[in-house]
């Protein structure tokens, strides 16, 4: 038998045993095709029926409604906000990950792990307790005489925007400082010995440089914000609707499938839409994480 | 770096309202949480901080509480089966995926991790809306099977990060060696890779543990979950007893994220 053809032979017998492993990976998808995939595709054909099983687009032209507008305009509004914040906090909190000590490093590193891993309840109810009218925030600015009568800070926009931007906050600070840490700093050295000032080095170069986990950051909370259920819920004490809570409702207390199936169809293209676009410009990749 | 001005864009005296800054972003991420525990050993119903009377009252309200109990139990129960089904799912789809160049890997790695990118109240509704076809709406297999969906793909991709740092070659001369696949695996690759999958292992039973918006849906009567009970509890009123089992879960965090860091694979920190 010729080499070449051996080579031949044990590279068809190396594809057929990939082949072979590469089923392992079917337990999971069938899994997940089974309990994520097909209920979703249902709920999609279930969308655009009626009562009597026909085709119908009722359930989308009813989303022109005001009672759902106003939710989708409260989620958009809420969303921009609390990504704005975050990005206005992780920022300079990154910024000093990059710069301090690896001691000082650790340090904050903790500090930002410790939120992502605690129950996302227990910091809801935490921000719960804080914010109510006899709580923390309201006795303390009371009593350091900055205000008279405790403020208004849960069970509307105010609370649920608070509680969102703590729950947010790392995940806008990791994919940063992982940006920030890829920076070479001979760049930063490079302009400073070309006399550039401190501020100007650091606008035109290290700031441009941290730009794609910038973008991730807010692309990744901008996303987990439009569909946040559970701190809107609680802290928004029912006057703050948001796009999942209409979700909820239409099927918890109106039994209303086609809405309900509509609404979370709508909220699903937006979603991939908004990660497509980003990963097509920016080939965001770390798009993995809590909610 | 050891001088801390070169390389660095902002000067060391501009500095100091950057340190202030970082401080103050600090104390927001910590202290909302951290403060709940004094609070909880509150003697009144109106938390106060500092507490005006130390007092066991609502850990106590939790303990005698066969409610609160029962729904520990039910969460405990659901996150440990998770943890079960889902680490050895993810280990072998990892495996899988790694030793495979087929076209359909990208497809299949996006299937395998797009529980993690779906809006979870569509998923929700979703698998409420299969269970009550299925029957399996209040029902503890029901629960660890869609608590099994959101976790594996965490151990998924743990494992698959903890698999590009391993040379698949040693398995390859285990088994030249005359041992079997299997053996192979357990007994050469495994070992090497035990921290990622320790890792995975622990973020899914966090992640069930942690779970609430699927369990609103799907778990009820007597298999109604600790964060489903939480959570009613929060929607209704400000119930104390919540401060109580919000440290003791404070406390099982931090148990975990030490362990996690002692035994995990740091790269991990991804939830």
């Amino acid at each position: 038998m010729s080499q070449a053809a051996n080579a031949d032979q044990l590279a068809a017998a190396e594809r057929r045993e990939a082949r072979g492993l590469f089923l392992l990976c079917s337990p999971a998808v069938l899994m997940i095709a089974f309990v994520i995939f097909l209920p979703i595709g249902w709920l999609f054909t279930l969308s655009f029926m009626n009562e009597q099983g026909a085709f119908t687009f009722d359930h989308y032209t009813r989303m022109l409604h005001p009672a759902y507008t106003r939710s989708f305009q409260t989620t958009f509004e809420l969303s921009f906000l609390v990504t704005a914040i975050c990005a206005a906090l992780g920022y300079p909190l990154a910024y000093l990950m990059s710069q301090v000590s690896t001691v000082w490093r650790a340090i904050i590193f903790v500090s930002v792990l410790f939120p992502f891993w605690t129950s996302l309840l227990v910091r809801t109810y935490a921000w719960l307790v804080l914010l109510q009218r006899r709580g923390v925030v309201n006795t303390w600015l009371q009593s350091s005489g900055i205000i008279d009568d405790p403020l208004r800070l849960v069970h509307n926009f105010t609370g649920t925007a608070i509680g969102m931007t703590h729950i947010m906050l790392p995940f806008m600070v990791l994919p940063l400082y992982a940006a920030m840490a890829a920076v070479d700093r001979d760049y930063v050295k490079a302009a400073a010995s070309l006399g550039a000032s401190p501020l100007k080095s650091f606008w035109q170069v290290f700031f441009p440089l941290t730009l794609p986990g910038l973008l991730a950051g807010t692309v990744l909370v901008f996303v987990l914000c439009l569909g946040f259920y559970v701190t809107p819920a609680v802290l928004g004490g029912g006057r703050v609707l948001m796009w999942s809570m209409s979700i909820e409702r239409s099927v918890a207390v109106y039994s209303d499938w086609g809405a309900a199936s509509a609404l979370g169809v709508v909220l699903l293209v937006v979603t991939l839409a908004i990660l497509w676009v980003m990963n097509r410009l920016f080939g965001v990749d770390r798009i993995i994480g809590g909610r | 770096m050891a001088d801390p001005v070169s390389g660095v864009p902002i000067g060391r005296g501009r500095r100091l309202w950057l340190y202030a800054l970082g401080f103050l972003i600090v104390l927001f991420l910590v202290l909302p949480t951290i403060i709940v525990v004094p609070m909880s050993f509150s003697g009144t119903r109106f938390l106060r901080f500092p507490p005006d009377q130390l007092s066991v009252r609502w850990y106590m309200t939790y303990f005698n509480s066969i409610e609160w109990r029962d729904a520990t139990w039910v969460s405990l129960k659901a996150a440990v089966l998770t943890m079960l089904v889902a680490t050895p799912l993810g280990v072998m789809a990892a495996y899988g995926l790694h030793s495979t160049r087929s076209k359909w890997a990208r497809a299949v790695e996006t299937a395998l991790i797009a529980p993690l990118i779906l809006p979870l109240i569509l998923v929700s509704i979703g698998i409420f809306f299969l269970y009550a076809r299925l029957g399996l709406n209040n029902t503890l297999s029901g629960l660890v099977l869609a608590h099994a969906c959101l976790a594996m793909p965490f151990v998924f991709v743990t494992v698959l990060a903890g698999m590009k740092g391993y040379d698949m070659n040693q398995e390859r001369v285990a088994r030249s060696l005359g041992a079997s696949r299997l053996t192979a695996f357990f007994t050469v690759t495994l070992p090497q890779i035990r921290f990622s999958v320790f890792s995975g292992a622990l973020l899914a039973f966090i992640t069930s543990l942690d779970e609430v918006v699927v369990a609103l849906f799907i778990s009820g009567g007597e298999n109604a979950t600790l964060t489903r009970r939480m959570f009613t509890a929060l929607r209704d009123e400000i119930d104390p007893t919540v401060a109580a089992i919000s440290s003791l879960l404070v406390a099982l965090t931090l148990t975990l994220l030490a362990l996690g860091l002692v035994f995990g694979d740091r790269r991990a920190g991804a939830r």
